[in-house]
């Protein structure tokens, strides 16, 4: 067979672990689309590490760059039209220029992926087992019926009930979560060191969700992987990472401990998101809170912050001049703000803000029946 | 549902204004239970026949046969298969040596139930033995066609810069040119054989199938198992062969059988215009050759094969629809 390699002991792959820094170091990583529209800046200037066995959450709205910042990191996205610029360390080897076929070997390897709907990413007209013993058999030198059995225990080990039954039939017999779940086997079966869940949970089932974070959560650790957790959903993540990475427009506009990220967040953009997870203690009823307004154009992206046109704390210097990340006072947290929450600054700004809506509302009103003010 | 005997029934409407929408179970009950044909069915009655009727008739599995019609097909054309293979161990006479040049232009006898050519060869035999190199020139040519347009259109589908664009405009050059003049000009400058002639139509049926295996290939490989094969570290060969191919293949089989049914066709009109395999080989278009000149006298001649020709291209179309009906089907249950 073409391309099958023996991948060092485990113990070898340790000792490369322990010896070198991060597991994965990300500097001024740059994803850029050439349409026909002009440049999307999809991913812009994002910097970051991650140690053996952590988890890092990616968090941000539909647009924001999270699934490609991913996929650029393992190196997925197409070379035509794309422009990849920065560095992408993975243990102290640089992918950012690696040749393909480099790549080919880490990817299931080393590195792999869950993605974000399980019902389109099996193939349909293969077995179950096929598709999971097709990467074991790949990478590993192992036969075919030590490949199967590992197929079996794999299934076993994500809650699959009857895997050898399972093994037999096709993707389209298997429900959305248990589809999640053979995904999941597929990309922890060579026993990666990283593994990417791009919106595991997306597509399924609220009921599934829970069951599905949890068993990405106890195979990451019982395997001790790393892990990034793409989502939308800051609730997914909120228990379950060590680290958070707010996204926004292509760049983390803030980047903390997880307990941090949600008790003393600096970018107002993190409290909004944060304060639009509806809460169950509200009554019922209660207007879900929103933030006003749309992700910014990825090709002309606003001038100073990014998300200035969206943002309560807004003040002249934040259209002007761009914001750099910046450490706060908690190490390991940077964020992205000239008048940060919970700062005397970011406190003036926001009352600035809500005195001047007020003097409008209130001319409006003594002019009598305008134009609608929002 | 309410208890309620049928002399007291009320009025359905009058004393409970529509304040509360009416489950329409417990409307028929009311106005079966007014009504004076029905009045002395007890209601139990009445409920159990609505739960019935709620339940819809008894409902079996589906079941998705063929269908007679799809199996007529398939045994005649499993029929044609068996002559194809048999016929010299058939108690048939080989109409190129067992000629009878006094019974030439004989009508359909007993004897001969399709008659006799100009040469005094009996039609029937002539079909039969017609079918062996008839079957082997569409089915030898539309597998070639098939493979060579399978790996063209599916590299061209999975490799969509340049060297899909080349592939890609190679085929449209080859589907802009006329076919059956393709067809001939190769036969006419390589020889009459059979060979050259499933040559031939190999080489117009390439580019169609090509397009079919490009186009389902370029919607198949977009799909998001192809980028998980990839992020597990699957090559390129692997991904075509292994993820589309499989999935390429019932739109290029159906596609397929509709092109053995023109292949047959071709075959056909090659012969009548003289540019066939040679007239001593056995075909279905050479039989019809025989017959053309003659078709005001001895009509016959042309009709055997004609009528064979007529129930293949329909069965193998027939089949090629339902192959493609099912094939939808199971990708819209994706």
């Amino acid at each position: 067979m073409i391309g099958r390699r023996r991948l060092p002991a485990p113990a070898e792959r340790y000792a490369a672990a322990t010896l070198d820094g991060p597991l994965l170091e990300v500097t001024d990583l740059r994803t850029h689309f050439r349409t026909d529209r002009g440049v999307v800046r999809a991913v812009d200037g994002v910097s970051f590490s991650l140690e053996q066995g952590r988890t890092l959450g990616i968090v941000g709205e539909s647009g924001s760059g999270k699934t490609v910042l991913s996929r650029s990191i393992m190196g997925l996205l197409p070379k035509h039209n794309v422009i990849r610029q920065g560095s992408v360390r993975f243990e102290g080897r640089e992918l950012i220029d690696a040749p393909v076929d480099e790549l080919r070997d880490l990817w299931g390897a080393q590195m792999a992926m869950v993605f974000q709907d399980p019902m389109t990413s099996l193939n349909p007209v293969m077995r179950i087992g096929n598709q999971i013993t097709e990467s074991l058999l790949h990478h590993l030198d192992i036969s075919k019926e030590f490949a199967r059995e590992t197929a079996v225990a794999l299934l076993r080990s994500v809650g699959i009930p009857e895997p050898e039954r399972r093994l037999r039939q096709y993707p389209h017999e298997l429900s959305g979560g248990m589809r999640q779940r053979v995904m999941i086997a597929i990309a922890i079966a060579c026993g990666p060191r990283l593994l990417f869940a791009d919106e595991p949970t997306t597509a399924l089932d609220v009921t599934v969700q829970a069951q599905i974070l949890d068993l990405l959560q106890q195979q990451q650790r019982e395997r001790y992987m790393a892990m990034i957790l793409v989502t939308h959903d800051l609730g997914v993540v909120a228990g379950r990472t060590d680290h958070i990475a707010v996204m926004y427009a292509g760049q983390i506009v803030e980047k903390a401990p997880t307990r941090t990220l949600f008790t003393a967040m600096k970018m107002p953009y993190t409290e909004a998101l944060i304060r639009s997870i509806p809460k169950l203690t509200d009554p019922s009823h209660t207007r879900l809170r929103t933030i006003g307004g749309r992700p910014p154009n990825l090709i002309a992206p606003p001038k100073g912050c990014r998300f200035s046109p969206r943002c309560p704390y807004v003040q002249d210097r934040c259209r002007e001049e761009e914001p750099p990340l910046r450490p706060a006072a908690e190490p390991g947290h940077e964020f992205r703000c000239w008048f940060p929450v919970g700062t005397p600054e970011g406190a003036e700004a926001l009352e600035r803000n809500r005195a001047r809506a007020g003097s409008v509302r209130a001319r409006v009103a003594a002019d009598g029946p305008g134009p609608e003010v929002r | 549902m309410p208890e309620r005997s049928p002399d007291a029934a009320p009025p359905p409407t009058s004393e409970e204004p529509l304040r509360r929408p009416v489950p329409p179970g417990e409307a028929i009950v009311r106005t079966l239970a007014a009504d004076e044909a029905t009045r002395d069915v007890p209601p139990d009655a009445i409920s159990l026949r609505l739960a019935a009727v709620e339940a819809g008739p008894e409902t079996t599995p589906e079941r998705r046969g063929l269908g007679v019609a799809a199996w007529l097909a398939v045994v005649w054309l499993l029929l044609l298969g068996a002559v194809a293979l048999t016929v010299p161990v058939l108690p048939v006479p080989d109409p190129t040596v067992d000629a009878e040049p006094a019974l030439a232009r004989q009508g359909p006898s007993l004897s001969h139930p399709f008659g006799v050519d100009g040469a005094g060869r009996d039609v029937f035999a002539s079909v039969l033995w017609g079918t062996r190199v008839s079957l082997f020139i569409a089915v030898a040519s539309i597998v070639a066609g098939f493979v060579a347009g399978g790996v063209i259109g599916i590299v061209a589908g999975y490799f969509k810069g340049r060297i899909g664009g080349v592939l890609g405009s190679a085929m449209d050059v080859f589907l802009a040119f006329p076919q059956l003049i393709l067809a001939l000009s190769i036969v006419t400058f390589l020889g009459r054989t059979v060979f050259n002639v499933t040559l031939g139509l190999a080489i117009v049926a390439t580019p169609v199938l090509a397009r079919i295996a490009r186009a389902s290939t370029l919607s198949w490989s977009e799909r998001e198992f192809v980028l998980a094969a990839r992020a597990q570290g699957a090559r390129h060969l692997r991904i075509m062969v292994r993820e589309i191919l499989p999935n390429v293949l019932p739109a290029m089989f159906s596609i397929a059988l509709l092109g053995v049914a023109v292949v047959i066709v071709a075959e056909g009109g090659l012969a009548i215009i003289g540019a066939g395999v040679k007239p001593d080989i056995i075909t279905w278009g050479n039989v019809i050759v025989r017959g053309q000149g003659e078709l005001r006298d001895a009509s016959h001649i042309v009709l055997a094969p004609s009528l064979v020709i007529f129930l293949t291209v329909l069965s193998l179309n027939y089949l090629g629809d339902v192959v493609r009906a099912r094939f939808d089907v199971r990708e819209s249950a994706l």
